[in-house]
């Protein structure tokens, strides 16, 4: 059943947004992450303008961590103080990022650093999960005991404020810039950055693991959400029925995802999650560099 | 069997029309010697959510007061045009490795759809400087005005729109496809693509005899939104506030929605 998008002007098939919604959503239940950076190429593959795909792929972030976020809220592993601390960061990051988005798209450069930052970071992100969650495996296997938390330069910098939920005292700076940072990237990839978020926590700011997913997911909320209502004003390139069949999808196979993700132990799911990213950033990454079939492409408007 | 029903109508109307039964014995050089009557199956397209392309069949009639001319035969030649609006034409070259796009040129003004018919091949059809006049074949229709000095080849980026919009069927060029019968009535059907924009289509019906245009005819089709399709998209330009919050507050709901949802389930 073929489905009109009215923002983004083609015709989708209809289980086929339904399909990709849910097989992102089981991924999320199924690692915790927002799937943001599944959703948004696979988009790019259906011939979704990339523009629409980056806005509401925020969108559908949006639900997807309101529905985590409410779990963790309940089981008290969100810490509120540091997710309003990364917020602040967050939101100033989104606007930036939203800003330098559209002054791409004027030049139509947009595509190119879509695809750039997908290459750099999830090639980054999943050869480092790889590699270490391939340690990870070897050393439980061996039974050797777990690294011990460090103080870095992190813990000299001044503004410090208690963290009680992560039992922390740090300076409100770093949390602030990881904030900023992940906020440019939403804007910019139509991701929640959680990727990018959880690692920062946890090996930058030292965050126990416990309070990090919710913790992350509270903060993305905010930033997409705030992401979303840039992209409504400024590019007008958020598409509600490709974000509606994304989410009722996206929401079904979440809940799939949390069942199957129970079965399988921590290492061998982010094995699985570093080879998902990394097929991914191959995808793209050889789209950049082989030649296209068409190097000339449209846009509507002048400039 | 659509088509004959509703070709049915006209075929009547052209009997009983008093042209029909008039004295053929006027003198030949009459003007206007033939005139194009002209239908349309639907003059208007409606995208609404389950929309995936539409099919319009235009039909029409050789209307003439004398005897059909000696010479060459009558052609057809029918044309759909979407709105014209610059298009900014981009080329990616390899640039430290990768494919970047480079030079862009904006095409001044190029429909956003655009379907030739026409009832023989396109040399027999019209001639290149009726072609040039009227505008009818596919790059003539595409205006450029110029490119800027940085590039050489602004004609190739001019090619590139036409490539591309055809192959996604915004663009067709299909000779021999209009049918002519009796030199009086003729028919074709026009293939909308699902990936169809808003705006007032214009139709146009050329007559020619031996490449050259003796009578022509236009009528619009409107494409319009409808429905929920017409309501979200007039809200995301009109009220671009509104729209975001509308989308977070779909999000939230859905999100919440769901975890309740599922809650009830589990317990």
């Amino acid at each position: 059943m073929q489905v009109y998008l009215p923002i983004a002007e083609v015709s989708v098939n209809l289980f086929v947004l339904l399909g990709l919604g849910t097989i992102v959503g089981m991924l999320s239940g199924m690692f915790g992450v927002g799937g943001g950076f599944l959703i948004t190429p696979l988009l790019f593959f259906l011939g979704i303008p990339p523009a629409v795909a980056v806005a509401t792929g925020a969108n559908q972030i949006v639900a997807s961590s309101i529905s985590a976020v409410l779990a963790h809220l309940k089981r008290k592993t969100v810490d509120l103080r540091m997710g309003m601390v990364l917020l602040v960061g967050g939101l100033f990051g989104s606007g930036f990022g939203v800003y330098i988005f559209n002054i791409l798209r004027e030049l139509g450069q947009v595509d190119l650093l879509v695809r750039l930052c997908y290459v750099l970071f999830l090639g980054v992100i999943g050869a480092l999960m790889f590699v270490e969650s391939l340690n990870a495996l070897r050393n439980s296997r061996r039974g050797a005991p777990p690294k011990r938390r460090q103080h870095g330069w992190v813990h000299g910098l001044p503004f410090k404020v208690r963290f009680r939920a992560s039992g922390l005292y740090i300076s409100a700076i770093p949390p602030l810039i990881v904030g900023f940072a992940v906020g440019i990237l939403a804007a910019i990839m139509g991701v929640g950055g959680g990727f990018i978020m959880v690692p920062a926590m946890i090996y930058l700011l030292g965050m126990p693991t416990k309070v990090v997913i919710g913790t992350s997911l509270f903060q993305i909320i905010f930033v997409t959400a705030f992401t979303t209502l840039l992209h409504a004003t400024t590019s007008m390139t958020v598409d509600l029925v490709l974000a509606l069949a994304l989410i009722v999808g996206g929401v079904i196979g979440a809940q799939f995802g949390t069942v199957i993700g129970m079965r399988l132990k921590a290492e061998q799911l982010r094995i699985l999650l570093a080879v998902l990213v990394l097929a991914v950033c191959a995808k793209i990454g050889l789209e950049l560099l082989l030649h296209p079939s068409e190097i000339y492409s449209l846009s509507a408007g002048g400039i | 069997m659509r088509r004959l029903a509703s070709l049915l109508p006209l075929l009547l109307l052209l009997i009983t029309s008093p042209a029909f039964a008039q004295d053929t014995t006027l003198p030949q050089n009459a003007v206007p010697q033939e005139e194009v009557v002209l239908g349309l199956s639907q003059d208007q397209v409606s995208i609404g959510t389950d929309f995936d392309g539409s099919n319009i069949l235009i039909f029409g009639a050789i209307k003439r007061e004398t005897p059909i001319p000696e010479g060459p035969p009558i052609e057809v030649l029918i044309t759909v045009a979407g709105p014209s609006v610059p298009v900014t034409v981009r080329r990616k070259e390899r640039r430290f490795g990768i494919w970047v796009n480079t030079d862009s040129v904006v095409v001044d003004s190029a429909p956003s759809f655009y379907a030739v018919a026409t009832s023989a091949p396109w040399s027999q059809a019209i001639s290149d400087v009726e072609d040039l006049r009227q505008r009818v074949s596919i790059p003539r229709a595409i205006r450029s005005v110029g490119a800027p000095m940085t590039v050489q080849d602004s004609q190739s980026f001019t090619e590139a729109v036409i490539r591309i919009r055809m192959a996604n069927g915004l663009y067709q060029m299909a000779e021999n496809t209009v049918v002519v019968s009796q030199q009086t009535l003729f028919d074709t059907a026009i293939e909308m693509p699902a990936n169809l924009t808003e705006g007032t289509y214009r139709a146009r019906i050329l007559l020619t005899r031996g490449g050259t245009v003796i009578s022509q005819r236009e009528t619009v089709i409107e494409v319009r939104k409808v429905g929920l399709e017409r309501w979200l998209f007039n809200l995301s330009r009109e009220q671009p506030l509104s729209y975001g919050l509308l989308s977070i507050a779909i999000a939230v709901a859905a999100g919440w929605g769901a975890s309740a949802a599922f809650r009830m389930i589990r317990s």
